[in-house]
This record gives structure tokens, sequence and C-alpha cells, in this order.
């Protein structure tokens, strides 16, 4: 894409379209995943509220996944998960 | 252009009276200037106020040096600060005190127009309060001419509503009362 | 013509202020802005003006409210002094790249140390390069007249810009003065309401103030390098506009008995009036000398300025405030920068003088002209001095 000149640039620089950050695949940074063992979760949902990325999502049977195009990869789900039930493992 | 210098103590409103006597010269069609002397205001302290009037706009932005009318509001500050400090040697002293002109002449050495009023003793029996700050302005108008009293009717109405008809025979009083040696 | 009326110039510009359908107000008391923020409340609690006065904590807290306001599409003003300018610092270029059309008077006084209160221009001289329209006032009647042009500038949709009004403390702000005061109505006439260029609204999403890395920065600052320009050319057609229906013409640069003079003096603010007698004074002892006053600070009136100077044989530029261990006084610099390329150019002399509210009477003027008169050879030419300095 081409880089917008000066004069094209809106007035104050305003993003104007909602939620365009999503175009944004943070995923690309990951070299560890993150790995949910539902034996061990207790559904309490502090992985949910502490990704930065908002990137952990709830299943119907009340579990976490995190989406892979945005999950970059940092722990810390891993690092809150008191009960210890994330995992990060090496990618690739 | 006449310039005033007042000499009051923090609290005794020196600035209440140049506001109130700048506003109502201006009302009256003439330009004017209202100002404190600047800087933290402390009760109780010495402090000194500021009034230009004119019949033509006003230029000058700088501090009175030389004024032509210094008004003390508090004859306390008499030795205490120099209040005759650049006073013109034609000029006029208006002094809030029950003593004479003459008395305030030889203490003070002065050769120019002295006048006297015992405007703390009218402010107390026409307003209940020791303050002559309005009271003063009376004096002021009968030395120098400069207005007539009725114009600062309208001010002293805005600024002091209820208590105002109380203000204005405190400063009709000193008006009349004033004693004036050239 | 409306009447002359008298009040406190710091009043009188919250009654301005609140003639102008403002939505929102937060400013935070300090000497010699406070009466602006005392008055403007009272006529927020007094149910005489339909606008929010956020009170907040301080003055940091004050600029990015505005900023918030102002993005939410809210016509917003603050107003304040020296050290609180200082703790605003910060936000001040962040409200001018969002392109956010605030309005803040400046009640101007030294920066401390050591703590001073009274007036100069150190406070306004370290934001001068913050992207904000910059305007100087001289007096009561035209604090109060900026106080309403500037929402009309800063609302244009070709400007957007923030605009500060530098209205000296105490020397303006605690004197009482006569001026006529626009009357409601003339004012709605003047003053359109405000289309802002987008808003913070949760039906709309939009984002304000994102992050931009190397690929986009420059031109980001291009951007609001032209922008500020441009505004130029606005702030002339809404002067012009005041001129016609209030009868005060504003110009970026004034003079006053400068066409034919050979010594120039340049006053920026309340000096202005004072200087103008000094001129009259020399005037009367056959001495040709002339006053120029710079109004417009940014966007600097480059044009102006030079057709203003280049006949002078002398030019003496006074400055409020310095740039320590630079070459003399803000305003000095920009002149030398605006005739650098000039063949025809008058020798300068910059005096710093008023530092922290020194009073300056018409002879301090006088004794300037002299001093630079006298300097035949031209040796003090292109220095700078502290005017009144005791050695
Ligand atoms: S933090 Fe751990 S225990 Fe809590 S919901 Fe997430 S994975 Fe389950
Ligand atoms: S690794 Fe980081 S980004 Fe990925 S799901 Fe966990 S907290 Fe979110």
């Amino acid at each position: 894409m081409a880089l917008k000149t000066w004069r094209e640039l809106p007035i104050g620089c305003v993003v104007s379209e909602p939620g365009s950050a999503s175009e944004y695949h943070t995923g690309s940074w990951r070299s560890q995943r993150p790995i949910w063992d539902n034996k061990k979760c207790i559904k309490c949902g502090i992985c949910y509220v502490f990704c930065p990325e908002g990137c952990v999502q709830q299943t119907e049977d009340g579990f976490f996944v995190a989406n892979m195009d945005y999950c970059k990869g940092c722990g810390i789900c891993a690092h809150e998960c008191w009960p210890r039930a994330i995992a990060m493992i090496e990618e690739g | 252009m006449i310039e005033v210098r007042w000499h009051g103590r923090g609290g005794q409103g020196a600035v209440t009276s140049v506001e109130l006597l700048a506003v109502s010269a201006i009302a009256a069609g003439k330009y004017a200037q209202g100002f404190p002397s600047f800087g933290p205001e402390r009760r109780g302290a010495p402090v000194a106020a500021f009034t230009r009037i004119d019949d033509k706009k006003i230029n000058v932005r700088s501090g009175i040096y030389e004024p032509d009318v210094v008004l003390v509001l508090d004859a306390s500050l008499i030795g205490l600060v120099n209040v005759l400090d650049g006073l013109k040697p034609g000029g006029k002293l208006i002094v809030n005190t029950a003593k004479s002109p003459d008395e305030i002449r030889k203490d003070l050495h002065f050769s120019g127009t002295v006048a006297t009023v015992d405007g703390t003793g009218i402010a107390r029996k026409e307003m209940g309060v020791p303050i002559a700050n309005t009271t003063m302005i009376g004096a002021l108008l009968k030395v120098t001419g400069v207005m007539d009293l009725d114009a600062m009717k309208e001010s002293v109405e805005h600024r002091f509503g209820r208590i105002a008809q109380k203000n204005l025979n405190a400063m009709k009083r000193s008006y009349d009362e004033i004693k004036i040696s050239n | 013509m409306g009447k002359r009326i008298g009040m406190e110039v710091a009043v009188a510009v919250a009654e301005a202020v609140g003639l102008c359908n403002i939505d929102m107000a937060a400013v935070y008391p300090i000497t010699p802005q406070s009466h602006i923020a005392e008055h403007l409340s009272d006529l927020v609690a007094d149910g005489k003006i339909d606008a929010e006065f956020v009170t907040v904590e301080s003055e940091h807290s004050a600029m990015s409210a505005v900023i918030g306001s102002s993005g939410a599409g809210a016509r917003s003003y603050t107003a304040t002094s020296s050290q609180g300018l200082m703790y605003m610092h910060e936000l001040l270029p962040i409200a001018s790249a969002m392109r956010l059309p605030i309005t803040m008077a400046i009640a101007n006084r030294a920066v401390s140390g050591p703590l001073n209160i009274l007036n100069d221009h150190s406070d306004i001289m370290p934001q001068r390069d913050s992207g904000w329209i910059s305007i100087f006032v001289e007096n009561g009647q035209e604090s109060i007249d900026m106080s309403i042009i500037a929402f009309k500038i800063a609302e244009h949709k070709d400007v957007m810009l923030p605009v500060n009004i530098n209205i000296d403390g105490f020397q303006l702000t605690h004197m009482v003065e006569p001026f006529e005061m626009p009357t409601q109505e003339e004012v709605n006439k003047f003053l359109p309401p405000f289309v802002p260029h987008a808003t913070l609204h949760p039906a709309k999403p939009v984002t304000m103030g994102a992050f931009a890395m190397s690929d986009y920065f420059t031109e980001i600052m291009k951007a609001k390098d032209e922008a500020l320009k441009n505004s130029k050319k606005v702030i002339l057609e809404v002067w012009d506009e005041w001129a016609k229906l209030f009868g005060r013409s504003y110009k970026p640069v004034e003079t006053y008995k400068a066409d034919d003079a050979e010594v120039l003096m340049l006053t920026m603010g309340s000096m202005g009036e004072t200087a103008q007698m000094a001129i009259d004074e020399l005037r009367a002892k056959g001495i040709k000398a002339g006053l120029v006053k710079l109004r417009l600070w940014r966007p600097f009136p480059f044009e102006e300025i030079k057709a203003a100077i280049k006949n002078a044989k002398k030019l003496i530029v006074t400055d409020r405030a310095n740039s320590f261990g630079g070459p003399g006084g803000p305003v000095f610099s920009e002149i030398k920068s605006a005739l650098y390329a000039e063949v025809q150019r008058p020798l300068i002399y910059n005096y710093i003088y008023g530092l922290g509210g020194r009073d300056v009477p018409v002879g301090d003027f006088t004794g300037m002209f002299e001093k630079v008169l006298a300097d035949t050879a031209n040796k003090q030419a292109d220095t700078y001095e502290f005017w009144g300095v005791r050695e």
C-alpha cells in the first residue's frame, strides 16, 4: 500500500474507520503459543481479562481459546493463570 | 489628567475604591484607570492603589510616581510609609483623620493642599463599620472636583445593593465635612 | 458604536467568553489569571451561561479536559499563567496536532525561579513551537475582542487549530479601564456554531491521537506547519470582518508614526501604548522615532514585519524574555531571521526589559532611543542588553 503524502492526511490524523486495528495481524510476532489444558481450567476468566490483545475468547462450553491471528505469544495468560492450565510452547 | 495614589492596609478596601471610582468616571463619559499595586495581597500590610482620570484616552500603563493627589485611608500609616513620596509640590494630600489639616501639615511639613475628615467616624455612624474606603471617595471628589458626587450612585448601587444608600450617605457626609487648607 | 463601560479586564474577558456560547470550560486558578476562572465559574453557577465548568485539580488536567471535550465536539475554553502554562506544556503540541480548536487566555507572568508572579513573557516563549496560533494584545478592548475572535479563527474549517491570547498579567488583567462590550446579538451574528472536523461519539467511533512512526511522522509535522501558515489568511479575513462589524481593526503588525521614522521600536503586548507616548515626546523634540507593534506571534507575519521596518536606519527590538546562553531575546532572533535575506535592513538593537514585573515608564523608552541614537559608530548594533540592570 502506498504511503500517503502530507496533503492526503486527514485533519488531525483522525482514524475514521472503527476497529481498523483488526487489520493488524499481531499473530505474526509470535514465537511461542499458549496451549490450554481444560482439565485444569476452572473457567475463572483471568486469561480473558489479562490478554493485552483481547484475543482470548470463550467457547460455548465455557472454556477459553486464543485467536491465533492476533495472539502474539506474550505469555501473560499463562503467567496469570493460577491453576496453571496454560502452557507456552515453542512455535514451529 | 489627574493621578491619585491611595494608601491603606490590606483589607481596608483601597482596591474597591479605585475600582468604583474608575467605573463611575468611565460611566460619566471620562477615561480612567484603576489598579492595585501589583503583587501578593496581605491583610493588614500597607498597600497602595492608583487612579488615573482624564478627558481623553489614557495611553500610559506604567506606575504612578508623581501623583497629583495622595489619599490616606488609614492615618496610622503616616510615619510607617512615606505618604508624600513623589507628591507634586502643589499637590493635594487627603487624610482620613479626626485631626485638623494644620496638624497634619505640621506633622508632615507639606506645603500643598491638606484636607482632613474623620472618615472612620462617619463610616461608623452611617454604616456601622469602621471601614472608610467608600466614604473617602466623597472627600476626594470634593477636593479634586474631578466629577460630581452623583456620578458614583450607579456603580455603588450595582456593587452594594441593599447597603448602597448607606455608602452614598457616608460619601455625601465626607464630601460636606472635609476641611481643606490650601 | 456601543457604550464605553469600565470593568476589570480579567472579569471582562470572562464576560466576553460568556457571550461565545461555550459548551465547556476547564480553568485552574493561578495568579494573575484567577479572576478569569472565578468570574467564568460564577457565570456558569449563576445560570447565566449554559456550559459545563469542570473544576480540574491542575493545569495539566485542565488542558487534558479541554482536549477531550473539544474532541467530543464541544466549544472548549481554558486560561492560565506562568507555572500553569509550563505544566500544560507537554499537552500543547498534542492539542495542535489533533487540530482541536481550543482557545486559551494566558495572563502572562514570569516563570519561576525565583518565584515572582508578576508580568513578563517568559511563560509563553517556551511554548512558541507548540503549533498554536499565538496573539498578543495591548489593552482591555483588545483582550475582549480577541477573546471572542479567537473562537472564530480556531474553528474555521481551514484552520482547526488552538489559539492562545496573551494578556499581560496585572498590567492588563488587574486594570479597571474603559472599553466597549459587544452585545449577545452582535456576537451571535459574528460567531457561527462550532462544526468539528470529527467527533468522539460511540455512534460513529473514530480514533484521535493515534500512534505514528517514522513512516508518517514527517508528513504529519509538515501538515501541521502548513496548517499554521495557512491560518494567517483566515486570521486576516476574520479581523477584517470584525472591523466591519465593530469598527475596530486589527492587523498582524501595527505601526505608529513609522512611515518616515529613522529609528523604530518594536513592542509586543501592553507596553505598546506607553511606548507610543515616548514616540510623541521624541517627535516633539524633532527626533524621527516610530513604533511597530507585533500582534501576531504565530503564524509569524514575515511579509508585514519586513514592510514595516525595512526603511528604518535603526530598529530597537524589545523583549520581555530571554533565551539564556542564546542570541538574545526570542523576538530579536525572530526579527533577525526575518530580515536575513533583505539587502536593505536596519541595524538592530535588543533590549530585554520589564522582567518579573519591573515597571517601564515612558522615560525608559525614550532612554532606549537616546542610547541607540548616541551609538553613532554602531558599536552596539546586533547585541542584546538587559535594560536597566544594576551593574
Ligand atoms: S486463567 Fe486459567 S483457569 Fe482461569 S479461565 Fe483462563 S485458563 Fe482457565
Ligand atoms: S500469549 Fe499473550 S497474546 Fe496470546 S493469548 Fe496469551 S496473553 Fe493473549
